[in-house]
C-alpha cells in the first residue's frame, strides 16, 4: 500500500485511504485553478497585470484596482468556479450511479427541470426573495430526476431507456420553458432567454452567498459518500452482497445530484457539457475510483467555466458572450467523440 | 399488429372522415382567434369583398394559415414516416434528429457573416442546413458493429442540436441586427406568413410528395431487410439516397414555410400504423393528412394558451409530441 496515505482521526470517527497521485494531481489542479483565476480578474476592459491582481489580495494594491478585482470581476469568478464545481460534482455522482460515460445532469433533463422551477419562481413569484432560488431550482431538478426515474422503470431502469426519455424530458422541459416566458414581462424575457444557454453575466456577491452553502455542503456530502460510489461500481448484485443499501444509497446520490444541478441552475441557468467534460477528463488522469473524481473534477469544472468565461467576456468585448455558447462549443463535439468511442456497448 | 382497418373499403372511408375533420379544423382555425368572426364573413371576405378589419384578417391571416398548417403537416407526417422507414428507427424525427437545429443555424450564418436577406434564399440555405445536420447524425448514429441504433441516433441528434443552438445563439448575440430578422425563424409558427411563402416552396413540396409515393414501394421491399432487398434486385443505395434527399425536401421546405416545428413527424406515422397496418403507401398518405390534423389543432391551441399572445406552435407540438416519445420510447425498444 505504499501507494497509499492513510489518514484516521483517534477513535476511527474518520479514515481516510488518500491516493499519493490522486493528492498531488488535486493540488497541481487546485493551483491551476487559482492561477486561472487570478488571470481572468485582470483581464477585461481595463487590463490588469496578475501581479497587481495578487497585490490586491495582500492589501498592497492601488485603490482602483482594488474597486475593479473586488467588486466588479471576483463575484464573478468566484461564480464561475462555484457553478463549475457544483456541475463537476453532479456530473460525476451521474455516471457514477448510471454507469453510462454518456450521462449527465444536462442531457438527461435535470438541468431543465431546475430552469422550468427557477423560470417559473421568477415569473409567478416575483416579489419573493431571490434567496428562495437555489431550493426552487433543486425542487425543479429533484423532480425532473423522480419523473426521469418512474418513466424510464419497466422492470428496472436500462441506461438505454434513461437516455433516451432523459431527451425527451429536456426537449418538453424547454418547450415549457418557452411558453413561461411568454407570459413573463418584457424585462424577464431577455433574462429567461439568456438562461437557456446558460450565463453568469451580472452576477454579485449577493447571488455568491446564495449559493456558496448549498455548492461547498453538498460537494461535501458527495465526498463523504465517495465509497457507496464505487461499490456501486462492481455492479449491483456484488453491491448488495457486500452491504451496500444500493437503492436507498442510489436514490440519496441521485437527489444530491439533482440539488447541485439546481445550484448550478440557480445563477447560470443551463450551462451544458461542463458535468459531462469535467469528470471524463478526471477519470482520464486518476482512473476511476470517486473519491479522487470528485476533487479533480471540481476543479476541472471550476477551470473550465473560468476560461469559458474569460473568452465570453474578452474575445467579443463589449458583447458579452453566455459561457454556455463556448462549453458547448468543446463539449458538444467531445459527446460526439464518446459516442464513437462507446459505439459497440 | 392488426390494423384497425384493415381492407380497402373501410380505409377509403377513413380518409374522407379525416378529411372531414380537417374541414371542421379548417373552419374553426378561420373563424375563431383574438377575433371572432362568422363564417358569413369568411364567405363574403371572397364573394363581396369590402375591405372591413375582419375580412382582411380572414384573406390576410386566417386563410393563408390554414392552408400553410394543412401543407406543412402533410409534408411532415410524410418526411416522419419515411425518415421512421429509413433509419428503422420508431423514434425518429426531424426535431431529435437536428434537422431543424441545423436548418436554423445555417440561416442565422448566411444573415451574420454573409448578409444575406432574400427570403428565397433562406429557403436553400435552410435546406442545405437541414441536410448537412442530418447526415452528420446519420453517419454518427450508424458507428459501431450493430449499425444504426435509436439510442445513438437520438443522442448524436441531441449534440448536434445542443452544438447548433448555442452556436447560434452566439452569433445572434453578437450580431443584434440579426435577431430581429432571424427570430421569425427561431420560433415556428405557421400564422404570419404570406401565401407567397407558400406559393414559392409549393412546388418542391408537391414533387417531394409524388417521389415519397412512387418510393413508398421500394421502401416497403427494404423494410424486410437490406439483404433481401438486395436479393429481390434493389438498388438499396439508391432509395436510401432519394428517401435521404424527399426527407430533406420536405422538412427543408416545412422549415422554410413554418420555422421549426418538431415531433409531428414522429407522431402520425404511429398512428397510421395504428390504423391502416404495415403497408407503406397508405401509412404515408395517412401519415400526411394527420399531419395536416394535428398542426391545425396545434395552431388553435396556440393562439388560445397565451391569448393574446401566441406561442410558437413547435412547443405546442413538442408538448404534444413528448408524452408520445415517451410511450413509444417505453414500449418499442424493449426489443433491443
Amino acid at each position: 500500500m505504499r501507494n497509499y496515505h492513510a489518514l484516521r482521526t483517534k477513535k476511527d470517527l474518520l479514515s481516510l485511504h488518500l491516493h499519493n497521485k490522486t493528492l498531488w494531481v488535486s493540488v497541481i489542479f487546485a493551483f491551476l485553478t487559482v492561477i486561472v483565476a487570478v488571470i481572468s480578474l485582470g483581464m477585461g476592459e481595463m487590463n490588469i497585470h496578475p501581479i497587481d491582481v495578487v497585490k490586491v489580495f495582500l492589501g498592497m494594491g492601488s485603490e482602483q484596482h482594488a474597486l475593479i478585482v473586488q467588486q466588479f470581476r471576483l463575484p464573478r469568478i468566484v461564480i464561475a468556479i462555484l457553478v463549475g464545481a457544483s456541475l463537476a460534482a453532479a456530473g460525476s455522482i451521474m455516471q457514477g450511479i448510471v454507469r453510462n460515460p454518456l450521462a449527465a445532469p444536462d442531457i438527461l433533463g435535470i438541468s431543465g427541470g431546475a430552469s422550468v422551477a427557477a423560470v417559473a419562481f421568477l415569473l409567478w413569484f416575483e416579489t419573493s426573495s431571490i434567496t428562495w432560488l437555489p431550493p426552487i431550482a433543486f425542487l425543479g431538478a429533484t423532480l425532473a430526476t423522480l419523473l426521469l426515474y418512474v418513466v424510464a422503470w419497466k422492470k428496472g431502469v436500462t441506461p438505454f431507456r434513461l437516455v433516451l426519455i432523459g431527451v425527451g424530458i429536456k426537449i418538453a422541459a424547454s418547450a415549457i420553458v418557452t411558453v413561461l416566458i411568454m407570459f413573463s414581462p418584457f424585462m424577464l424575457q431577455n433574462k429567461a432567454v439568456l438562461w437557456l444557454t446558460g450565463s453568469i453575466y451580472g452576477v454579485d456577491w449577493s447571488d455568491v452567498i446564495m449559493i456558496l452553502p448549498w455548492s461547498a455542503g453538498l460537494i461535501l456530502l458527495a465526498g463523504l459518500l465517495g465509497r457507496r460510489v464505487n461499490i456501486q461500481h462492481l455492479g449491483d448484485d456484488i453491491a448488495v452482497s457486500v452491504g451496500s443499501r444500493l437503492q436507498i444509497d442510489r436514490f440519496l446520490l441521485l437527489i444530491i445530484c439533482a440539488a447541485l444541478t439546481g445550484t448550478a441552475v440557480s445563477v447560470g441557468g443551463e450551462i451544458s457539457f461542463v458535468a459531462l467534460l469535467a469528470p471524463h477528463i478526471a477519470k482520464q488522469i486518476i482512473g476511476p475510483s470517486f473519491g479522487g473524481v470528485l476533487v479533480v473534477s471540481t476543479f476541472i469544472g471550476s477551470i473550465i467555466m473560468l476560461v469559458a468565461d474569460l473568452i465570453g467576456r474578452v474575445a467579443f468585448a463589449p458583447v458579452d458572450v453566455p459561457v454556455g455558447v463556448f462549453t458547448s462549443a468543446v463539449g458538444a463535439p467531445f459527446f460526439i467523440y464518446l459516442l464513437y468511442k462507446n459505439r459497440n456497448r | 399488429m392488426r390494423a384497425l382497418l384493415p381492407n380497402s373499403f373501410s380505409k377509403i372511408s377513413g380518409i374522407f372522415i379525416i378529411l372531414l375533420f380537417m374541414a371542421y379544423l379548417a373552419y374553426a382555425s378561420l373563424i375563431f382567434g383574438v377575433i371572432d368572426t362568422s363564417w358569413q364573413n369568411a364567405v363574403e371576405a371572397y364573394t363581396n369583398y369590402n375591405g372591413t378589419n375582419e375580412h382582411i384578417i380572414i384573406k390576410e391571416v386566417r386563410v393563408p394559415r390554414v392552408l400553410n398548417a394543412i401543407a406543412v403537416g402533410f409534408s411532415l407526417g410524410i418526411a416522419g414516416t419515411l425518415l421512421q422507414s429509413l433509419t428503422r428507427n420508431p423514434v425518429a424525427d426531424s426535431e431529435l434528429f437536428g434537422l431543424n437545429a441545423g436548418a436554423a443555424l445555417f440561416v442565422v450564418i448566411a444573415i451574420t457573416f454573409f448578409g444575406i436577406s432574400s427570403l428565397t434564399l433562406f429557403t436553400w440555405i435552410a435546406f442545405a442546413g437541414s441536410a448537412i445536420a442530418g447526415i452528420i447524425v446519420y453517419i454518427l448514429g450508424s458507428f459501431g458493429r450493430e449499425g444504426l441504433s435509436p439510442v445513438k441516433l437520438t443522442l448524436a441528434g441531441a449534440a448536434i442540436t445542443a452544438f447548433a443552438a448555442s452556436m447560434r445563439h452566439g452569433m445572434l448575440v453578437i450580431n443584434e441586427k440579426a435577431l430581429d430578422e432571424v427570430l421569425f425563424w427561431l420560433s415556428g409558427s405557421v400564422g404570419g406568413r404570406n401565401v407567397d411563402y407558400l406559393i414559392s416552396v409549393l412546388p418542391y413540396m408537391l414533387l417531394a410528395w409524388i417521389a415519397a409515393f412512387l418510393l413508398a414501394r421500394p421502401i416497403q421491399t427494404l423494410l424486410m431487410g437490406e439483404d433481401v432487398a438486395k436479393g429481390l434486385g434493389q438498388r438499396t443505395m439508391l432509395v436510401k439516397i432519394i428517401t435521404g434527399v424527399v426527407i430533406v425536401l420536405l422538412s427543408g421546405s416545412a422549415v422554410a414555410v413554418a420555422g421549426p416545428i418538431g415531433f409531428v413527424g414522429l407522431i402520425t406515422p404511429h398512428l397510421a400504423r395504428y390504423l391502416v397496418g404495415n403497408d407503406t403507401r397508405w401509412i404515408m398518405l395517412y401519415s400526411g393528412l394527420l399531419g395536416s390534423i394535428l398542426l391545425l389543432a396545434a395552431d388553435l391551441g396556440a393562439r388560445f394558451i397565451a391569448m393574446p399572445a401566441e406561442v410558437p406552435i413547435g412547443v405546442m407540438t413538442a408538448l404534444i409530441g413528448i408524452p408520445f416519445f415517451i410511450y413509444v420510447a417505453r414500449k418499442g425498444l424493449s426489443k433491443g
